[in-house]
């Protein structure tokens, strides 16, 4: 690119009909993982408001809803699962993995049950 | 704005507003320096109360805060801002990039740092340092009275965001700005090291923002987390900050490493042995770093399981280490070593990082830590790791970069004495504090009674004290004496790396042409392979630079107010600083910023040496 | 400004956001502070599930939870993250009009979200659930309020660009500004989730 170009004027023109495409694509994957977040809150929610289903059950079940949600919001809404978004997963999942040990050690090992 | 204009008149105005990141690593180093000193002063006059059994010289409560501020000094305010100085200047120059990533976030990581420094030391005068030991653990921490672990949780807070800044700013500049060729396997070993501690920064420090932020809660505005009384638990403290502070070693520790590894190959004339195992070495280093922080607290009674995984898990960072002492060993084997002051504090840190990571595998043995736990063996072990570590590598960087970054070569010859006289007075403070230990002398203790078999230690500990306080004196003298060694500065040692390719000083946009990269140790390889000089990987053309901005000291000076706002509950002076934050945010978000050209002409008149 | 040059209009990328090395970098560096916001959040959520038991005698996750009320700010914020999602579509297909709507759009539901927050924490301060009057009061405000000041820090950035750049058109300086505050958004969507999920559910449920 232009060293010289400004960098505060307005852009202009329209996208190539290859974007445009990809961006209709996109626009329906986004909106079924919309769908999907939204049938997957509701179940969480009724499957702790019904009293049909046993919390043993229900408990782990939301927990895993949660985990699938935050994967579509990462991997579609983010667009973490585009090209070029290697050190973006990498450090991502890094800091999933630091904050999973700091959960379990701040639940389990504070001092109250000792393994 | 224009070229002309954007050349500062104003020497002091200037260094206020550059976001020049060699002149912000000069500012870092500089001020690092300084608490460095103050950190030392503290320890001396707690060295002198150790003298003499019963000794009255400082009272218990001032002993107390010497102890609290010593720690938190050295490791916050000294030893992570003298590394962040040559992580600053150096990783640039390394990777052949022109500036790094976020210049401006650059300059406020500074502010940032320099403000919560000067807010910690200010509890001095205001009543009482805070006086809880560095790692400030609760109930102790929450329940201290006065002002002074207010001073510890707002200082900490407002530095440790400049430092969290810091990190994100070389992780991109590592990962974006690198010149064409030089792939990351490519990576001079100091900027392997920095990217790795960089990333820890980013993973650890978010912890201690939380720790700190339930501890001024709690504090000052009335929550409860670690009162047992109303259902909490001290432990949550004691977690969130190892979890942060066991990655803060290998923070400290990691770039000092790499500075070993760009001193030890250049003196022995010998490619660094293994490069890639180092690297992989650094990132297992990195990883069971967070793998770790409950050996800390083996005592506290998480349960036996629970230690022995922590214990296991201790001893495994044996092994990457062991991998990186024998690659430095045999990087020097069979080299034509030269005993320059640097290599001379690379080659006394091998054996003296060894004797410290062996009492740490000793330390990891949970069952035999109930017996270590708070003695004087811990205090030995750690400064062994952290002074024969961190410290030592500092030392090496200063007699190894000094030229670069100073224009002027320091004197071998003092420089031996200061590496001979703090080498001795080292290993007298810090050996016979194992014994102390094992003999049952607590650690943070203000005295001590006589007969007990301490004295005699006690007195060589602190004689080695003194002579590390007369080595640092002869440090300033070596700097202030030779600064007419002026000749040789571009690159005095025979470099290897892209930093030694730039002239002296170093100009502003430190290359005229971005250096194409065709092997790892690039400029070693154009000496015995090319002509000598760097292959241009572009015609010279106009260059961009960022525009200085008096912002960043304008966002941390808010917070800094923000803080006495908050630690003395005048509400409306920590709006007022809050105030003045936002506005320089929000200036900074609004008022586009494009830069400048340096022309094509400037820079071709630099090269050929016109003025 | 860059000197000696008149303003002329340039050719729209196709990822407008990444087309300068600011913006590469601005993308990058923000990523990386989200994870950095992992572990923070990461730290106040063990915080909670450690001491949630901690009530100290005063009022439990389950007597002060309302489910409905929770799962309506979970909608809002949902949505909130689909019209930020679609204001990305629009920017990139060189809508600058349809970018600046559907940033509004999120703007008053994030409003919406914290007023509904706001009600909710001055409920429970009603029914005796102080700041100060146990851990699990504490580590609960602490929490929930943390992620309200992220809502607000979003809801001002947000609001910030949508008046400064009102006017200017879609810039490669802008570009990335917008795409970061909506990366910013989702991870608040993100955090929001396990909220839902590990303070409200389980602490009805569990």
């Amino acid at each position: 690119m232009d060293p010289h170009a400004d960098p505060s004027a307005p852009l202009q023109g329209e996208p190539s009909n290859q974007t445009k495409r990809k961006l209709k694509r996109e626009m329906r994957t986004q909106l079924v993982s919309f769908v999907l977040m939204i049938f997957i809150t509701s179940m969480a929610f009724f499957s702790i408001a019904s009293d049909v289903i046993p919390n043993g059950f229900a408990i782990p079940f939301i927990l895993i809803l949660a985990g699938l949600q935050v994967v579509l919001q990462l991997y579609f809404f983010m667009h973490m699962n585009e090209k070029g978004t290697g050190w973006v997963n990498a450090m991502i999942w890094s800091g999933l993995f630091v904050a999973a040990l700091t959960v379990a050690s701040l639940m389990l090992l504070i001092g109250v049950v000792k393994y | 704005m224009s070229y002309e204009k954007a050349q500062s008149k104003n020497v002091i105005w200037d260094w206020l507003t550059t976001v020049d990141h060699k002149k912000i690593g000069i500012l870092y180093l500089a001020a690092g320096a300084f608490f460095f000193a103050v950190g030392g002063l503290e320890a001396i006059l707690m060295r002198i109360q150790l003298m003499f059994p019963e000794s009255s010289f400082i009272q218990a409560q001032t002993f107390n805060e010497l102890l609290t501020m010593h720690g938190t000094t050295m490791v916050f305010l000294a030893a992570m801002p003298l590394l962040f100085g040559f992580m600053n200047y150096m990783i640039p120059l390394q990777i052949g990039a022109r500036d790094v990533a976020f210049p401006f976030l650059n300059a406020l990581g500074f502010w940032l740092f320099l403000f919560g420094g000067i807010l910690l030391n200010v509890s001095w005068f205001a009543g009482g340092a805070p006086d809880a030991g560095w790692t400030a653990y609760a109930p102790l921490s929450s329940e201290s009275p006065g002002h002074g672990l207010d001073f510890y949780v707002l200082g900490l807070q407002v530095s440790g965001i400049g430092t969290l800044i810091g990190g994100i700013n070389f992780l991109v500049t590592v990962i974006n700005m690198r010149a064409p060729g030089m792939s990351m396997m490519r990576m001079p070993l100091f900027t392997w090291s920095s990217f790795v501690a960089s990333m820890l920064i980013l993973f650890a420090f978010p912890a201690l923002t939380i720790g700190l932020l339930l501890l001024m809660l709690e504090r000052l505005f009335g929550a409860t987390y670690f009162g047992v009384d109303l259902g909490g638990n001290v432990i949550i403290w004691q977690h969130l900050f190892w979890i942060f502070g066991h990655p803060e070693v290998y923070i400290l520790i990691l770039p000092a490493f790499g500075i070993f590894s760009e001193v030890l190959p250049t003196f022995a004339k010998k490619r660094l042995f293994g490069y890639s195992a180092m690297v992989f070495a650094t990132l297992i280093i990195g990883f069971l770093g967070f793998m770790v922080w409950a050996h800390h607290m083996f005592t506290v009674g998480i349960g036996p399981v629970a230690n022995a995984i922590f214990a296991v898990a201790t001893m495994a960072i044996a092994v990457p280490t062991g991998i990186k002492i024998f690659n430095w060993l045999l990087t020097l084997w069979g080299g034509r070593i030269q005993f320059t002051t640097a290599n001379l504090f690379a080659l006394g840190f091998i054996p003296t990082f060894v004797m410290g990571g062996v009492t740490g595998v000793m330390l990891a043995a949970s069952a035999a830590d109930y017996q270590f736990h708070d003695t004087y063996f811990v205090v030995a072990h750690f400064h062994y790791v952290i002074i024969g570590g961190t410290v030592f590598g500092l030392f090496a960087g200063v007699f190894y970069w000094w030229p670069k970054i100073f224009g002027y070569r320091l004197n071998e010859t003092l420089g031996k004495v200061f590496f001979w006289l703090f080498l001795t007075g080292f290993h007298l403070t810090f050996f016979v504090q194992h014994f102390l230990g094992l003999m049952g002398m607590q650690r943070r203790v203000a005295s001590y009674l006589p007969g007990q078999g301490l004295d005699q230690l006690n007195f060589i500990s602190t004689i080695g004290a003194f002579l590390m306080g007369v080595a640092f004196i002869i440090l300033l003298v070596t700097i202030f004496t030779s600064m007419k060694n002026t000749t040789n500065v571009s690159d005095p040692w025979d470099g290897r790396t892209l930093e030694w390719t730039t002239t002296t000083p170093v100009p502003e946009y430190n290359f005229a042409q971005t250096p194409l990269v065709r092997e790892l140790d690039a400029f070693w390889y154009e000496k015995y392979e090319g002509d000598g000089k760097m292959k241009a990987a572009e015609p010279i053309g106009d260059i961009h630079m960022p525009n200085g901005s008096i912002l960043p000291l304008i966002i941390a000076f808010g917070l800094f107010v923000a803080s006495f706002g908050l630690i003395y509950a005048v509400y409306p002076l920590a709006i007022v600083g809050l105030i003045i934050s936002f506005i320089g945010m929000f200036l900074r978000s609004v008022k586009e910023d494009h830069g400048y050209h340096i022309p094509a002409e400037a820079v071709k008149r630099d090269k050929d040496g016109g003025k | 400004m860059a000197d000696n040059h008149t303003i002329e209009p340039q050719v729209l990328p196709p990822n407008p956001e990444k087309a300068t090395l600011e913006g590469r970098n601005k993308y990058l560096g923000f990523w990386f502070f989200l994870g950095g916001e992992t572990v923070l959040f990461g730290s106040l959520f063990g915080t909670y599930l450690g001491l949630r038991g901690g009530t100290a005698d005063g009022p439990g996750p389950s007597d002060l939870f309302h489910v409905d009320l929770v799962f309506i700010m979970t909608m809002l914020l949902l949505t909130s993250s689909l019209t930020s999602v679609f204001a990305i579509i629009n920017m990139k297909r060189g809508n600058y009009k349809g970018l600046l709507l559907w940033m509004t759009a999120t703007v008053v539901l994030g409003l919406a979200f914290l007023g509904f927050e706001i009600y909710e924490f001055y409920e429970y301060n009603h029914q005796g659930l102080g700041f100060g009057v146990s851990a699990f009061a504490s580590a609960f405000y602490t929490l929930v309020g943390t992620h309200g000041a992220h809502v607000t820090f979003g809801v001002s950035w947000i609001t910030v660009l949508l008046i400064r750049y009102r006017k200017s058109g879609l810039t490669l300086t802008n570009a990335p500004k917008f795409y970061t505050a909506v990366l910013y958004w989702h991870f608040i969507d993100v955090v929001w989730v396990f909220i839902f999920t590990v303070v409200y559910l389980l602490g009805i449920g569990g």
